[in-house]
């Protein structure tokens, strides 16, 4: 492993963007970030910047407004990234799925890595969540170094 | 001077809820402030007619995670009414008994965020964990920590027994003794006063006309608080209602601040004078006629409009939340205001967007 993959896995920066979702589950990831389950002991750290961070916690489902927010936010975050989709509607839309404004879950828009059941699921299932996808990170920054190596390389021969 | 124009969300690191705000400026002064919503609406009123009237209770309570109780009471209160049911005393204790702890959780949640905003991190993350006590205590008893669907149409799901009261009484009395010791912080602090005292200043007549409801209108002298209207069993618990007439950002603090003292008063008397009993009725036959159901929520006055036609589905299911009352007051405090007082002057009306736009 790396410097930088090992710098990444050591302190993972979340960036938590609420997409239509009913405040149940943001407030859960809120309390994990506070002095009952205290992520920030594991290095994670809560940023409001996309541009600073590794991992996206997304809440909620997707309403055809929000999903152009949530596809730029995701594109302003640097390579290699995580989604985190967190409750029932990060799945599939949950309770709301049926309502006319909705689309249903973020993976409609995004590609998400890990997904969180629970409607709200507890603070600890969201940081087993967050660890669960922690594991991808290693296979993600391969697969971004080899893409790199394959677009110089076509460069170069077109070249 | 030019104007020029500064978005201010939908993604904020100050707020967690998409809300976006056009601010246009003048220097660092706020001339103008436009409110674009949308971000959270998902046609929860429309599905509501769909689902029998029996589920639309697990539905209205995701209008907002933070309100639930208050929103699944104000629904079957609706309900229950159309349908003539009364229920057991016990159950309209419980309820209260609920209510009232999820009204310190959401109140302890503010006074974080409110911290927050102001950059006083300490006092977020001390307000966030007293508020965990609370959440333990609506886990113990419901099984769920934030959305505890405990009301149903007849009465509630499930009893609480002697020893989570004595539990809740032992927790609540040291919330009370934490929020002592905050108290100070909060109200007293010279360098939190100069963030609040005089900032978003909103008069008693401004307030009336613009229809401010909850803490928004309580802060400014307009008392105006729908339990004193005494349903459920809040009748029988003489609530004192909480007043101040500064109008700013520090007398919303302090009535937020001293209700939850008022919270706990309640709480410990609901469980003192609580009824043996059952605690649901079964329910039989499906609701007919209209009927409009008010509750007092965190934030404040909630609006059920439900009409039933004789079947297992609603006819029309219309919610008007706190939030959306308020917002027209956010558009006063903001011009004239600086850009770095916004976040504090967003937070101060307890903004609950996903109430707002359903």
């Amino acid at each position: 492993m790396g410097l930088m993959n090992t710098s990444r896995m050591k302190s993972p920066w979340i960036i938590h963007v609420n997409c239509t979702a009913c405040n149940g589950c943001d407030i859960e990831v809120v309390a994990a970030l506070t002095p009952m389950f205290d992520v920030e002991r594991f290095g994670i750290v809560n940023v409001g910047n996309p541009k600073h961070a590794d991992v996206m916690v997304v809440t909620g489902c997707v309403n055809p407004k929000t999903a152009r927010v949530l596809k730029n936010i995701y594109d302003q975050m640097p390579e290699p990234k995580l989604v985190l989709a967190i409750g029932a509607c990060g799945g599939t839309g949950g309770i709301f799925a049926e309502c006319y404004n909705v689309l249903g879950g973020p993976d409609k828009v995004i590609p998400v890595d890990a997904y969180v059941p629970g409607c709200p699921p507890r603070p600890e299932a969201i940081i087993d969540g967050a660890v669960a996808a922690l594991g991808l990170f290693e296979a993600k920054a391969k697969a971004m170094k080899e893409k790199a190596k394959k677009a110089a390389e076509k460069a170069k021969a077109e070249a | 001077m030019i104007k020029t124009t500064i978005p201010f969300g939908p993604q904020h690191p100050v707020l967690p809820e998409p809300l976006h705000l056009k601010l246009v400026m003048e220097d660092e002064k706020i001339v103008e402030a436009i409110p674009a919503i949308g971000y959270v609406h998902r046609g929860l009123e429309k599905l509501a007619e769909v689902k029998d009237f029996h589920q639309n209770v697990f539905l209205v309570e995701r209008i907002c995670g933070i309100c639930s109780v208050q929103h699944a009471m104000a629904y079957v209160q609706g309900i229950e009414t159309m349908m003539n049911i009364e229920i057991p005393d016990r159950a309209k204790y419980l309820r209260v008994i609920w209510a009232e702890l999820h009204r310190i959780h959401s109140h302890l949640l503010w006074l974080g965020l409110f911290a927050d905003a102001f950059g006083f991190e300490a006092l977020f993350m001390q307000c966030w964990r007293d508020r965990e006590k609370v959440m333990d205590i609506m886990e113990a008893t419901s099984g769920a920590r934030v959305v505890v669907s405990v009301n149903v149409v007849g009465g509630t799901k499930r009893d609480i027994s002697s020893e989570h009261l004595a539990e809740i009484i032992r927790v609540v009395d040291q919330v009370k003794e934490d929020m002592k010791n905050m108290e100070n912080a909060f109200l007293n602090d010279y360098t939190v006063k100069h963030r609040t005292v005089g900032v978003g200043h909103l008069t008693k007549e401004q307030a009336y006309s613009l229809g401010a409801v909850g803490p928004m209108a309580r802060a400014s002298g307009v008392a105006q608080d729908l339990r004193t209207l005494g349903y459920a069993a809040y009748n029988d618990l003489c609530f004192d209602m909480v007043v101040e007439t500064a109008g700013d950002c520090w007398a919303r603090t302090a009535v937020r601040l001293k209700e939850v003292y008022e919270c706990v008063r309640l709480i410990k008397a609901a469980i003192d004078k609580l009824p043996k009993g059952d605690f649901a009725v079964p329910v039989k036959g499906n609701p007919t006629g209209e009927v409009i159901s008010r509750v007092e929520q965190p934030r404040g006055e909630v609006l059920y409009y439900i009409k039933g036609n004789g079947t297992k589905n609603l006819d029309r299911l219309r919610v008007r939340t706190p939030t959306f009352a308020n917002i027209p007051t956010l558009l006063v405090m903001l011009p004239g205001s600086q850009l770095a007082d916004v976040p504090v002057l967003l937070l101060t009306i307890d903004p609950c967007i996903s109430c707002t736009e359903r």
